[in-house]
C-alpha cells in the first residue's frame, strides 16, 4: 500500500529545469530515501510533496488526496523538516514544541511517549533558546517539531547536512524507532554512507531519478568487477593513470584506489598489474571487493552523464 | 620546516572554554584534516588561526609570523574557502578571480597570467564570462579552492568544502588539493567524510575543546586498536 505516489511530476523555474518525469510510490511503513548531490532538484522535490509549491505538470497522491485540490488537509496528515533551519531562534526548545503542537492543533501529551527517545535529550536545554542549540542539537528539536502531531508521513530534507558523524548515526537510529510506529518516512541526504539504512533508494542527478531501488539490489546490479588496491603512492599513481587507455573505471576511495574491470577481467587485471610494475608503483595489496553503494552511484552517475551530455 | 606552530591556545568565551589549551605543528606542504564533532571547537580553532579572534592565552606562529602582533602579515600569506560563502553570485568567474586577487594586491598583468593559468588548469577557459550564479555547485568548489591560491598563500584553510558535492566532484576536489599540497602549500581542512580524513597525511580529532589525538591516520588506528577512522572518532566524540 502506497502512501505517496507521484507521476511524470515536472517543475521548471523560468529556463532552468528543476525536476524532469519524477515517477515512484512511498509504501506505507518504509524509509525511503533520496540522495543526490546540492542542485540536483531534492528540495524542490520536498516543497512540491510538502504542499508549498506547485508542479507545472504530473500528478501528485498523498494518503489518496489529491495534492492540487486537497493540499489544505494533506498539510494537517504530513510532518516537514526543511532544508533550512526552520524554528524560531527567539523562542525556547520548550517554546518552540509547544507553538508547533499548537499549529497542528495537538497537544504535547498524547504523543509524548512516540517523541521521548528524542524529547529525553532535549529536556536538560528545555529553556535555552532554540537558536543557541549545536547543530545535532537544532536537527533533534525540528525533528520532534515535525512529529509532535503524529504525521503519517514524515518529510526531511537533508536532516543531517553539516552534522558530525556521532550525531548523525545518533539520527538515523531515532528514524528507525518512528518506523516502529508505521509513519512513513521519506528522506534526503548527500551522505553515501546513510542511504544503506533506507529500505529504498532513489538517486537523483540532475532532477532526474536514475535508480530507484533497494540497497541490496542496487550492489547486484553492479556491472563492473570491482578491485582494491592499497599504496602509499595514491595521488601519484593517479595522474599516471590519466594516460592508461584501457576500458576501466577509477578513483580513490579512502586508503583504497577502486578500479572496476568490464571485459575479460583476468586479463585486465594482469595488464594492470604490469601496468603498475612498468612504474615502479608498490601496493600492499590487491583484491577483488563486493561494491559499497557509493561504488555503484559513481557508476551510475557517470553513466547518466554519457547519456545526457 | 613549519607553517603552523600553535603553543597552548585557548579561547574562552565568558565561563565556557570553546579551545582549551591545545598544541601542534603542521608542516610546510602538508595535508593536514582537522576533525571535530560539531561544537568541539574546530571553527573557535581555525578563527584563532587565520587571525580573525584574539586567543584569551596561549601563542602561534602562522606562516613564520607571530599570531598577536603581526595578524596582518597572516592575512596576506593564508588562503581561506568555506562551503558557505566562497564567491559573488553576481560575478562573472572571470571577475571574482579579479576581484579576489585585487584585493590581495597582485600586480594587474601578474594576476591576469595567473587567472589564465588556473582557468586552463581548471578546463574553465570557455566560461570565463558567465555569472557563477549560473554553473554547477562542483565548479564552484573547484573555482573558490582555485581563487584562494591566487595570491599564492603559503597556507590554505578549508572548512567543510566538500560539502554537498556529488562523489565524483568530492574526488576531483581532492586531485587538486594533493596538486596544491605538492607545489608546497600546506593545507588545512575540515570535513565531515570519514574517507576523506584517510586522503590527509596527518589528522586530529578535538573534542569538547581538547585536542584529542593527533597523528597519520593509519598510526591512529593502530594505537587505538581499531579498524576505521570512523571508530576513532565515534570513541572520542561518543557523549
Amino acid at each position: 500500500m502506497s502512501v505517496i505516489q507521484v507521476q511524470n511530476l515536472n517543475k521548471s523555474y523560468n529556463n532552468l529545469q528543476a525536476l524532469t518525469e519524477i515517477s515512484f510510490e512511498l509504501y506505507k511503513g518504509e524509509i525511503f530515501g533520496i540522495i543526490g548531490p546540492d542542485g540536483a532538484g531534492k528540495s524542490t522535490l520536498f516543497n512540491i510533496l510538502a504542499t508549498l509549491l506547485a508542479p507545472n505538470s504530473g500528478y501528485v497522491s498523498i494518503l489518496g488526496m489529491d495534492l492540487n485540490k486537497d493540499y489544505k488537509k494533506i498539510r494537517k496528515e504530513i510532518g516537514y523538516l526543511p532544508g533550512t533551519f526552520s524554528l524560531y531562534p527567539d523562542l525556547t526548545v520548550l517554546e518552540n514544541l509547544k507553538f508547533f503542537a499548537a499549529m497542528y492543533q495537538s497537544g504535547i501529551k498524547e504523543n509524548l511517549a512516540m517523541i521521548m527517545p528524542i524529547w529525553r535529550q532535549l529536556i536538560p536545554f528545555k529553556n535555552r533558546l532554540a537558536g543557541k542549540l549545536s547543530g545535532g542539537m537544532k536537527q533533534k528539536l525540528a525533528l520532534c517539531c515535525a512529529l509532535v502531531h503524529k504525521p503519517h508521513i514524515l518529510l526531511l530534507d537533508e536532516p543531517t547536512t553539516g552534522v558530525d558523524p556521532v550525531s548523525r548515526r545518533e539520527f538515523w537510529e531515532l528514524l528507525a524507532q518512528i518506523k516502529s510506529y508505521g509513519i512513513s518516512v521519506l528522506v534526503s541526504t548527500p551522505y553515501m554512507d546513510e542511504v544503506t539504512r533506507c529500505d529504498r533508494i532513489a538517486l537523483l542527478e540532475k532532477g532526474r531519478f536514475i535508480v530507484i531501488d533497494t540497497p541490496s539490489q542496487i550492489i547486484k546490479d553492479y556491472e563492473g568487477k570491482l578491485y582494491a588496491l592499497k599504496t602509499d603512492e595514491l595521488f601519484h599513481l593517479l595522474e599516471l593513470l590519466d594516460q592508461y587507455g584501457e576500458n576501466c573505471s577509477f578513483y580513490p576511495y579512502g586508503e583504497y584506489l577502486h578500479i572496476s574491470f568490464y571485459q575479460d577481467v583476468g586479463q585486465a587485471v594482469d595488464r594492470f598489474k604490469n601496468f603498475l610494475n612498468q612504474n615502479q608503483i608498490s601496493y600492499n595489496s590487491f583484491q577483488e571487493i563486493t561494491p559499497i553503494l557509493e561504488d555503484c552511484f559513481i557508476e551510475l552517475i557517470k553513466k547518466s552523464r554519457d547519456v545526457y551530455h | 620546516m613549519y607553517t603552523i606552530e600553535v603553543q597552548n591556545l585557548t579561547k574562552r568565551f565568558g565561563s565556557f572554554t570553546a579551545v582549551n589549551n591545545i598544541s601542534f605543528q603542521v608542516k610546510k606542504g602538508e595535508i593536514f584534516g582537522f576533525l571535530g564533532a560539531n561544537g568541539a571547537g574546530k571553527t573557535t580553532a581555525m578563527k584563532m588561526m587565520c587571525g580573525l579572534l584574539l586567543p584569551t592565552s596561549g601563542s602561534a606562529r602562522i606562516a613564520g609570523y607571530d599570531l598577536k602582533s603581526e595578524s596582518k602579515q597572516i592575512k596576506k600569506e593564508i588562503g581561506y574557502m568555506s562551503q558557505r560563502f566562497s564567491l559573488y553570485d553576481d560575478l562573472t568567474i572571470k571577475e571574482n578571480m579579479m576581484l579576489f586577487g585585487t584585493i590581495y594586491k597582485v600586480p594587474k598583468q601578474e594576476l591576469n597570467e595567473r587567472i589564465e593559468g588556473h582557468l586552463t588548469e581548471l578546463n574553465l577557459m570557455n566560461h570565463k564570462d558567465q555569472l557563477v550564479s549560473s554553473i554547477p555547485l562542483g565548479w564552484k568548489q573547484k573555482l573558490a579552492f582555485s581563487t584562494a591560491l591566487l595570491h599564492r598563500p603559503k597556507i590554505v584553510f578549508l572548512d567543510e568544502p566538500t560539502s554537498g558535492v556529488d562523489p565524483i566532484v568530492r574526488r576531483e576536489f581532492w586531485s587538486l588539493i594533493y596538486k596544491a599540497a605538492a607545489q608546497g602549500v600546506t593545507i588545512f581542512i575540515t570535513t565531515h567524510y570519514m574517507d576523506e580524513a584517510s586522503y590527509c597525511e596527518r589528522i586530529s580529532i578535538m573534542a569538547e575543546g581538547d585536542l584529542k589525538l593527533i597523528g597519520t591516520p593509519t598510526d591512529l588506528k593502530i594505537r587505538m586498536g581499531v579498524n576505521t577512522i570512523e571508530e576513532l572518532f565515534t570513541h572520542f566524540v561518543n557523549r
